[in-house]
């Protein structure tokens, strides 16, 4: 039940605490750390998409200068390093698991991807570890590979796994395929399209980097790594790769730039620092050159999907199906399996009642690097499905594409809304986010601007998308029987300090999302002192308890909610030790503004005095109480948290140059209850941005033989600040009903939102040129091209 | 075999010996632990490990240390103390400007060098001057009301800007 209510700290934009370090570069990012007598690591990287290795000539490498040991396949092998483990395995249709080839971090002999690791070199200086790792030489049997999902599929394709026949991973299905046909059988209008979901490269600014380090003495392996979840990262590598226990096994994942999706698995390198590290008795660092990170980070997206859409004569939703299929890359990541299946199908429902959904998606092996979550994960696969049908609906129905959503829309009434496709959404209001979407949008002044930009020769067009998200991941028995291997909770530890200072500890981790501070503004309004009394700590599983991390907008709606459930703990506590003190029953005490009051009365004692006595016990209920004041909960969502929301693009096209201009963009998001409106608002900007760039600019692209095209910021397109324009964001809010603090998340947002507006408005723009359908990313050459062969049918 | 070079760094006098192929940003990290200054990308774009030589700002990852020699470098480190910012540090954490930090320093020194040029830019020329920090974070939106605030103050305040300068 959302009861911690807005009010005082909650639901101000207080400034970061953690900015001060980062303004003046006094972050410590994993590359800035250096060990005593620290080695570097070189990867040696395959330059071929797929090839047996015949043999690996490490001779030259190791006569280098500075060089300490080159290691390869083999070697690792030959200590019996595990796999790196799959953590969410799905079901076949029939019923049978999913293929789960294995995925060693060092390969002995085949090479299923550029940039799959083929040796390690370890020297005393980086510079001498690259150049040396320049003299390993690889003899590879060279074999044809296949890059292309629908490819990978076809008879004859190049196999990538031999355990994964015709390369197909999986073959998942979910919702009532007859309740469908029966619905197209009915239908009045059926509206059917192709899309392709581009594939994306997550590009955090900071590269992945990584330290291990092992002590002989005491036993303990130490992981520094650019982390987005330390404890998932020692749990599976811990126990799947290294067989050690975890009280000897610490991960620290300090301060991290920016993850996105990229930093939740464990990678290849974390487990080749460790183990040379254990193998030399030093530490061993890697930290990967951005050329590094474009091929070899898990990317994100790359689905091709059919969608059809049945209504009735009035326009009423019926049902929809759709066939997807995902690219999974080479190997199996942490969550490939999962995303685009739970945490896409799921989805397909949207903001509408749409009664019969059936999807199915078939999960495909290739040779490309590995693909899993990028922020939204699945979640802005379903919502671009969702909405491009949508406005293909309208516009092929001749109906505003506002009032189809509008009459479609699951009703405010209607909650909870258990959709045909697993979720039960708790709360929500779509009407209320589209309308205040619409009216900051000026949608009624829309044919206006259009007739004024076609007046300067400019195609003026707007596009709506309205989004669902299930966020804060996630029940852990629900997680548990759609195939996670891991629980779902989240974990904190509130530690009052004697002199009354707070320290949070919390499974959580930040990455750029402001925890040190929202976190803060929580605690400090729950126990009514000030906000620099309290410290938040994360990232370190030698100090934090075991907790899941930071993905899916979870952070505050299941880590929050173990804050605060730990911090009513410490009242509760401090309570009953404030009774004692005033000599009071503990039923008669409030406690308000930071102080313990004995009811109807001025006897009271501030929350400090009550911690001190916990400390100093001189004076305390020792009969019925621990002295000490700290306190852990581990807090298990009851459900999905549910945010949504409308976003409105609007957009000019040069149609000579196929420039899309984007003039205005309007966010209208429900994230329930908000603790910080400034932190909230950044989190939505930088989501859109990363939409627009998948709808205008990014694309991830190999060519035929599994060479990636776009390894470098000079070939991919990252949005800069001269490609976007300032957004016009706004916030309607129906609290979540299953958590404390009634919040549902705002970390993906934006990029889920974004991209079907962004298209939807481009389509809208060159509807009277006669273009109906663009491919992401709409670059300027795809429009100006889309625009000269509408030109050419229609003169032909 | 190393060269020797002097240089001055956030005011202070240096000496290094440094390889011909050592980078400025190597220089600075690994060689004065500046940790400060960041490395993004290996193709000059990013931005990230944009410094100040003698006033004017540059990629660090595209200079050579021994090309830094005789000149003054000014890291992020050097800009402005958590007790002292410099405005646009200060800017940067009214507004929001940053969430991870990682592209901060380079982004920082970036727009301070683009209000020297430029000291009343409208949001276009912010835009466009930004364009050689790859921020993934913000989506700028934030970065550029900063700037655009620290130009308004500094105007108003020439004299700040003048001791910071």
């Amino acid at each position: 039940m959302a009861d911690i209510k807005t009010g005082g700290l909650i639901g101000q934009s207080v400034k970061r605490t953690e900015d001060l370090r980062f303004i003046t570069g006094r972050g410590r990012y994993t590359d800035d750390i250096a060990r005593r007598h620290q080695l570097h690591a070189a990867m040696v990287r395959a330059t071929v998409a797929h090839a047996k290795i015949k043999s690996v000539d490490t001779r030259a490498a190791l006569a280098a200068p500075g060089v300490v040991a080159v290691y390869t396949g083999a070697d690792m092998a030959a200590d019996k390093v595990g796999g790196l483990p799959c953590g969410w395995v799905v079901k076949n249709r029939d019923g049978s698991g999913q293929a789960e080839p294995a995925h060693p971090a060092l390969q002995a002999e085949r090479v299923r991807y550029v940039g799959d690791h083929v040796a390690v070199v370890i020297a005393e200086t980086k510079a001498q570890a690259r150049a040396a790792a320049e003299l390993v030489s690889v003899d590879y049997e060279e074999l044809p590979a296949v890059v292309d999902c629908r490819a990978a599929l076809a008879s004859g394709a190049p196999q990538v796994h031999a355990e994964a026949a015709g390369n197909q991973c999986f073959d998942w299905e979910l919702g009532d395929a007859g309740a469908v046909q029966a619905a197209f059988a009915k239908a009045a209008h059926v509206v059917r399209l192709d899309l392709r979901n581009n594939r994306l490269i997550a590009n955090a600014m900071e590269p992945r980097s990584c330290i291990g380090d092992y002590d002989s003495s005491t036993g303990e392996h130490t992981l520094i790594t650019a982390s987005q979840n330390p404890h998932v990262v020692r749990l599976l590598l811990a126990a799947f790769v290294f067989g050690i226990p975890e009280h000897k096994f610490r991960v620290i994942a300090p301060d991290v730039g920016g993850g996105f999706g990229s930093k939740i698995y464990p990678y290849p390198e974390d487990v080749i620092v460790l183990w040379a590290a254990r193998k030399l008795g030093r530490p061993v660092k890697w930290t990967a050159t951005r050329s590094e990170a474009f091929i070899s980070d898990a990317q994100g997206r790359d689905h091709y999907s059919h969608v059809e859409l049945a209504l009735d004569k009035d326009a009423n939703f019926l049902g929809l199906k759709v066939d997807t299929i995902a690219n999974l890359g080479s190997y199996l990541s942490t969550f490939a399996a999962a995303v685009p299946t739970y945490l896409y199908g799921t989805l397909l429902a949207g903001t509408y009642r749409t009664p019969a959904i059936y999807v199915n998606v078939k999960g495909v092996f290739t040779h490309t690097a590995p693909v899993d979550a990028y922020r939204g994960a699945g979640r802005p696969e379903a919502t671009f499905v969702v909405e491009r049908i949508v406005e293909q609906a309208a516009r092929q129905l001749k109906i505003d594409p506002a009032e189809l959503r509008r009459r479609n829309f699951i009703p405010v009434d209607a909650f909870p809304y258990q959709t045909p496709v697993a979720l039960m959404y708790d709360t929500g209001n779509y009407h209320a986010t589209l309308d205040s979407g619409l009216k900051l949008a000026d949608y009624a002044g829309f044919p206006a601007r259009r007739a004024e930009a076609a007046k300067r020769g400019k195609l003026r067009g707007i596009g709506i998308s309205t989004y669902i998200e299930a966020c804060g991941i996630a029940p852990s028995a629900v997680a548990g029987a759609l195939g996670a291997r891991a629980g779902l909770f989240e974990a904190a530890t509130i530690r009052i300090n004697p002199t009354g200072s707070v320290t949070v500890l919390t499974g959580s981790h930040s990455h750029g999302q402001g925890h040190e501070t929202t976190f803060a503004q929580v605690v400090a309004e729950m126990l009514g002192i000030p906000m620099a009394s309290v410290e938040v700590v994360h990232g370190d599983t030698g100090k934090i308890p075991f907790g899941m991390g930071t993905y899916g907008s979870r952070s505050l709606a299941v880590g929050g909610a173990a804050i605060v459930n730990a911090t009513r703990k410490i009242i509760s506590k401090g309570r009953r030790i404030a009774a004692h003190l005033l000599e009071a029953s503990a039923d008669d005490v409030d406690f308000e503004g930071g102080r313990y009051v004995v009811r109807g009365t001025d006897r009271a004692k501030a929350f400090g005095e009550v911690a001190f006595a916990a400390y100093v016990p001189h004076n305390f209920p020792h009969e019925t109480e621990e002295p000490g004041l700290e306190e852990t909960a581990f807090y298990d969502p009851k459900n999905f948290t549910y945010p949504s929301g409308a976003h409105i693009c609007e957009v000019e096209i040069d149609p000579d140059t196929g420039v899309t201009h984007i003039v205005r963009f309007t966010a209208a998001d429900d994230f329930g209850q908000i603790i910080n409106p400034m932190v909230v608002e950044g989190q939505v900007h930088g989501g859109l941005v990363q939409g627009i760039g998948q709808a205008l600019h990014e694309n991830c692209v190999y060519d035929d033989a599994g060479q990636l095209l776009t390894g470098s910021f000079m070939d991919y397109g990252m949005p800069r600040a001269d490609d976007v324009p300032s957004f016009n964001v706004t916030t309607e809010c129906t609290p979540c009903t299953h958590n404390p603090l009634g919040v549902k998340g705002c970390g993906e947002a934006g990029a889920i939102g974004a991209p079907p507006a962004v298209i939807n408005a481009v389509l809208d723009a060159l509807a009277p040129v006669g273009v109906t359908d663009i491919t992401m990313p709409a670059t300027p050459h795809a429009v100006w091209s889309a625009i000269q062969a509408a030109r050419s049918h229609k003169v032909a | 075999m190393t060269i020797p070079i002097d240089l001055s760094v956030n005011g202070k006098a240096v000496h290094l010996e440094v390889s011909a192929a050592t980078l400025l940003v190597e220089a600075l990290r690994e060689h004065l632990e500046l940790t400060g200054t960041h490395v993004g990308c290996d193709t000059s774009q990013c931005g990230a490990c944009t410094v100040h030589v003698d006033g004017r700002s540059v990629k660090s990852c595209t200079m050579l240390a021994v090309q830094a020699a005789s000149t003054q470098v000014v890291t992020i480190e050097g800009l402005g103390t958590p007790e002292a910012l410099h405005p646009m540090q200060a800017a940067f954490r009214e507004h929001h400007g940053l969430q991870c930090g990682f592209c901060t320093p380079g982004m920082i020194m970036s727009a301070v060098d683009l209000l020297q040029r430029n000291p009343n830019p409208s949001e276009a020329e912010v835009r466009a001057g930004l364009e050689g920090n790859i921020c993934r974070c913000t989506g700028y939106h934030n970065i550029v009301a900063a700037v655009l605030d620290c130009a308004r103050r500094m105007q108003a305040a020439p004299q700040q800007e003048r001791a910071h300068g």
